[in-house]
């Protein structure tokens, strides 16, 4: 069944080591779907492939139907698949209005890029119900430079949201967050559109559970299992892959 | 609050400033009114590789190329096809575009220190071709007795020196407005994500290179503009004003104004050229060495305005956590203030 | 015989002006390669590096009398006056080490502007004369042509010179420690060597080479008003084109400038003020992603 992202057969293989091998990975319009994995079983590999920085030697990758291989990251942005990194990257000198709306500008005004007119309620009108949702208003003037750790990982989840993305790609978006700063980020994930998917890989198996719909599992390369989260927590498979390998 | 003092302060020097600049040939001498007329065709130049270097983090030691392109352009249509100062403009701003549009595919993909090696080859090579190509610029000896100009149809040709400067001023003045107007549009917001991180502009879908070529070009266009002014303001043009110490001083004068700001640009570009006609006038043998020992001191006094961390400049891959941008000037082309 | 004469004839014109444009290539290459050494280990930005060449030029045009001593001489002050001037501008450079490559630019082009000016100060702004050993000052025959014997022996040293930059390069703990450097910087400075240091040793050596071409090829690129700046230029096509990675590559680069600037105008007159220029455009053209990754880090 073929479904919003369609990944299939994708290897990748540093010279004698395969960091994937064969892989199958397929999320749907508004799922939420959790990928998991010991260390080392290909899992940022994978997000790479899919985000576009990593080309694979073997493999297709379909969006929406469509071949999506020769698109690097800038591309595959405009066809609607965002990646939020580790670290969170804002432009520094820009406010977190302006950031909003350049992360918005290649899907949402697509035209009329030099006019000048109305900026100011262009930029509200943007990114206002944006940086509320994510408790930014407040600091909607400051450069993004001066934001603490936590409210630049809030401001890149609303440059994500601002081009209205059919799939978020996030990369262990929990690291280095304290207990508060987790729930806070828990709420903010459960609080995404339905009509965004999300491919979440995280290493945090109760945050997995909380948010995500299906879950995947890698290991050296391969999937393991593919299931419910609870299908997951109780399969013996994947127990024994974490019991293994260094979890 | 203070940004808005600020703010206002600016624009209470700004308007100040250009009403002395009008005032200035009823009070000045000719020599001087001539001297000022030169200063504003270089601080437009100035502007220009603010665009660059501050806004779209693409230092540059090489917009003398579109610019003597422009005054090139600007002589020989103004000596052989029409005196009228609008046409020499357009004719001059398209040819440092399409200068800088042939240039393009050479920097765009590169960064930092590379295009600083680059635009200044690319500079440098220009000067040697236009003191070769006798038949066309005249060489070394230059290209003088361009006619004097009419602004516009129907206007009488511009014969003193007062005239020529005042329509120095129009011109730059309209220019540098239409910069800061550019700045505001969404384009230059582009661009300044992207000095800030490019990584990260690319990741949320934008084209790069393009907005960076359009970006080279639009500097190119103003810096021809600029070369048109030269040709009014000067009467006469030869490689010796398109060489490489004249971007090396532009640079600094932008350094100094603050790199980012169109304003600071301006004020830096016609400092740091003033100094140098003063210094030429009072040392005439050692002025090269005042000069050279005040680039250096310039370097030391000015850390955060020379220093400043751009994440295309930096040797630091990663983003710095907090930029200094407390002490950065303000700049003059922010959206929402 | 009539064969081989046929054949000389159909080369005559070229072969003097490419010989020439070995000995220019080969001058170029060991100027060029102080200004490699400089950015590829240092990531200096050296826009004084033309000045350290006219040190060299000055020197030589200030002790040759035409006898070897005074050769021998003034290749040692030469050396040693650009290397001095060299770790001089380390100095300078120390405070704004961990800045922009735009400030070092600013920084070593008011160096080069001071010193410059106190060149000309000391030697007037005329371009000197430069005395070659008496032995060189005639011409040789090469395949039926007069060509000046000076040109030739200076192609032998500098092929000598290059010769030795590579084995140095190759074959020694300091030249394996520049190649690493130029792949990767921040190793250099995990070998706990002190950035000061390096910066000084680079830029002492980039003089020394610097200051042996222009004691040595003074006769081809002399001293003068414009020499700084028409070192520092072909100097940076030079890096432009030949690129960090090889000595290979540069002195490919260096080479192919040289046969430019001497065989491209015989062959091309009409052409020859674009002709380095249209080279670097091609160049860089077809490099143009090339030099994207390659240069990443830089």
């Amino acid at each position: 069944m073929t479904g919003l992202l369609d990944a299939q057969e994708v290897s990748v293989r540093y010279g004698s080591l395969a960091a994937l091998d064969g892989v199958d990975l397929c999320v749907h319009d508004g799922q939420r779907h959790a990928l998991i994995g010991p260390n080392g079983a290909g899992k940022s590999t994978l997000l790479d492939v899919l985000g576009g920085s990593t080309r694979p030697q073997r493999g297709t990758v379909r969006f929406a139907g469509r071949d999506i291989g020769r698109l690097g990251p800038a591309g595959r942005a405009r066809r609607g698949i965002n990646r939020i990194h580790q670290r969170p990257a804002v432009f520094a000198t820009l406010t977190a209005a302006e950031n909003v709306v350049v992360a918005a500008l290649p899907r949402v005004i697509p035209r009329r890029r030099w006019w000048p007119a109305g900026r100011r309620r262009a930029a509200q009108q943007l990114a206002g119900p944006l940086l509320e949702q994510m408790g930014l208003t407040a600091v909607a003037a400051v450069p993004a430079g001066h934001l603490a750790h936590g409210q630049r990982r809030q401001l890149e989840i609303a440059m994500a949201l601002a081009g209205r993305p059919r799939l978020l790609l996030l990369d262990e978006p929990a690291a280095g967050l304290s207990a508060v700063e987790v729930g806070r980020l828990v709420e903010l994930l459960q609080a995404l559109p339905r009509a965004v998917a999300v491919l979440l890989v995280e290493h945090r198996l109760d945050l997995v559970y909380a948010l995500s719909d299906t879950v995947t599992v890698l290991r050296d390369g391969r999937t393991l299992a593919a299931g419910t989260p609870d299908e997951i927590r109780t399969s013996p498979l994947v127990r024994q892959a974490y019991a293994d390998g260094v979890a | 609050m203070s940004g808005e003092v600020i703010r206002r302060a600016r624009g209470a020097v700004a308007a100040l400033v250009l009403v002395g600049l009008v005032v200035a040939p009823w009070v000045v001498d000719d020599y001087t009114t001539a001297l000022l007329a030169r200063t504003l065709a270089l601080a437009l130049v100035g502007v220009s590789v603010a665009l660059l270097t501050g806004v779209a983090g693409m230092p540059t030691l090489g917009q003398t190329a579109p610019y003597a392109a422009g005054a090139y352009a600007c002589a020989v249509v103004g000596s052989r096809v029409s005196d009228v100062g609008v046409v020499q403009l357009v004719v001059a701003a398209g040819a440092g575009a399409l200068l800088a549009a042939l240039i393009v595919p050479l920097v765009v993909h590169a960064r930092g220190v590379i295009v600083l090696m680059i635009t200044l080859a690319i500079g440098e090579l220009v000067v040697v071709v236009l003191g070769r190509w006798r038949s066309v610029t005249g060489g070394t000896d230059g290209l003088a007795g361009v006619p004097a100009v009419r602004p516009f149809w129907g206007l009488p040709a511009l014969a003193s020196d007062q005239g020529r400067y005042l329509y120095a001023l129009v011109v730059v003045a309209t220019l540098v407005g239409a910069v800061l107007v550019l700045l505001r549009t969404r384009a230059g917001l582009v661009l300044r994500a992207g000095r800030d991180d490019e990584t990260r502009l690319r990741a949320s879908g934008h084209r790069v290179a393009v907005h960076l070529s359009g970006a080279h070009i639009a500097a190119g266009a103003i810096a021809g503009a600029a070369g048109s002014v030269l040709v009014v303001a000067q009467q006469y043009i030869s490689p010796a004003d398109f060489g490489f110490d004249t971007s090396a001083l532009l640079l600094l004068g932008v350094v100094i104004g603050g790199t980012a700001s169109v304003g600071g640009a301006l004020v830096g570009a016609a400092l740091v050229i003033a100094v140098r006609d003063w210094l030429f006038g009072v040392l005439p043998g050692h002025a090269p060495l005042v000069l050279g020992a005040l680039f250096v001191a310039t370097v030391y006094l000015l850390p955060t305005g020379v220093n400043r961390a751009r994440s295309r400049l930096s040797e630091a891959a990663a983003p710095q956590p907090d930029p200094p941008a407390a002490q950065e000037r303000a700049t003059v082309g922010e959206v929402g203030r | 015989m009539t064969a081989v004469a046929v054949g000389t004839n159909r080369i005559d014109p070229y072969l003097i002006p490419a010989l020439d444009g070995v000995a220019y290539g080969l001058l170029v290459f060991v100027a060029a390669s102080g200004l490699v050494l400089c950015f590829g280990v240092a990531n200096i930005l050296n826009l004084a590096h033309g000045l350290l060449y006219a040190i060299g030029g000055y020197t030589a045009a200030a002790l040759l009398d035409g006898g070897w001593a005074s050769l021998a001489l003034a290749l040692a002050v030469g050396v040693l006056a650009a290397a001095a001037a060299g770790v001089l501008l380390a100095g300078l450079l120390t405070p704004v080490a961990t800045g922009s490559h735009l400030s070092q630019a600013l920084l070593t082009f008011g160096v080069a502007l001071a010193g410059g000016s106190l060149l000309v100060a000391g030697f007037g702004p005329d371009d000197p004369q430069v005395q070659v050993p008496a032995t060189l000052e005639g011409s040789v025959m090469v395949a039926g042509h007069r060509y000046a014997a000076y040109r030739l022996v200076f192609i032998v040293v500098a092929a000598v010179l290059a010769a030795a930059l590579y084995l140095v390069v190759r074959r020694t703990r300091a030249g394996m420690l520049v190649r690493a450097a130029v792949d990767d910087p921040e190793m250099v400075a995990c070998l706990g060597v002190s950035p000061a240091r390096i910066r000084a040793g680079v830029l002492a050596a980039a003089g020394a080479l610097a200051g042996a071409a222009g004691v040595l090829g003074a006769p081809i690129i002399g001293p003068g008003t414009d020499t700084a700046d028409t070192v520092l230029l072909l100097s940076l096509v030079v890096v432009v084109l030949g690129g960090l990675g090889s000595m290979a590559g540069t002195l490919l680069a260096a080479l192919a400038i040289g046969e430019i600037q001497t065989l491209g105008v015989a062959l091309l007159p009409a052409a020859a003020p674009f002709l380095l220029f249209a080279a670097m455009a091609a160049v860089l053209a077809a490099r143009a992603r090339g030099l994207a990754v390659r240069w990443r880090t830089a």
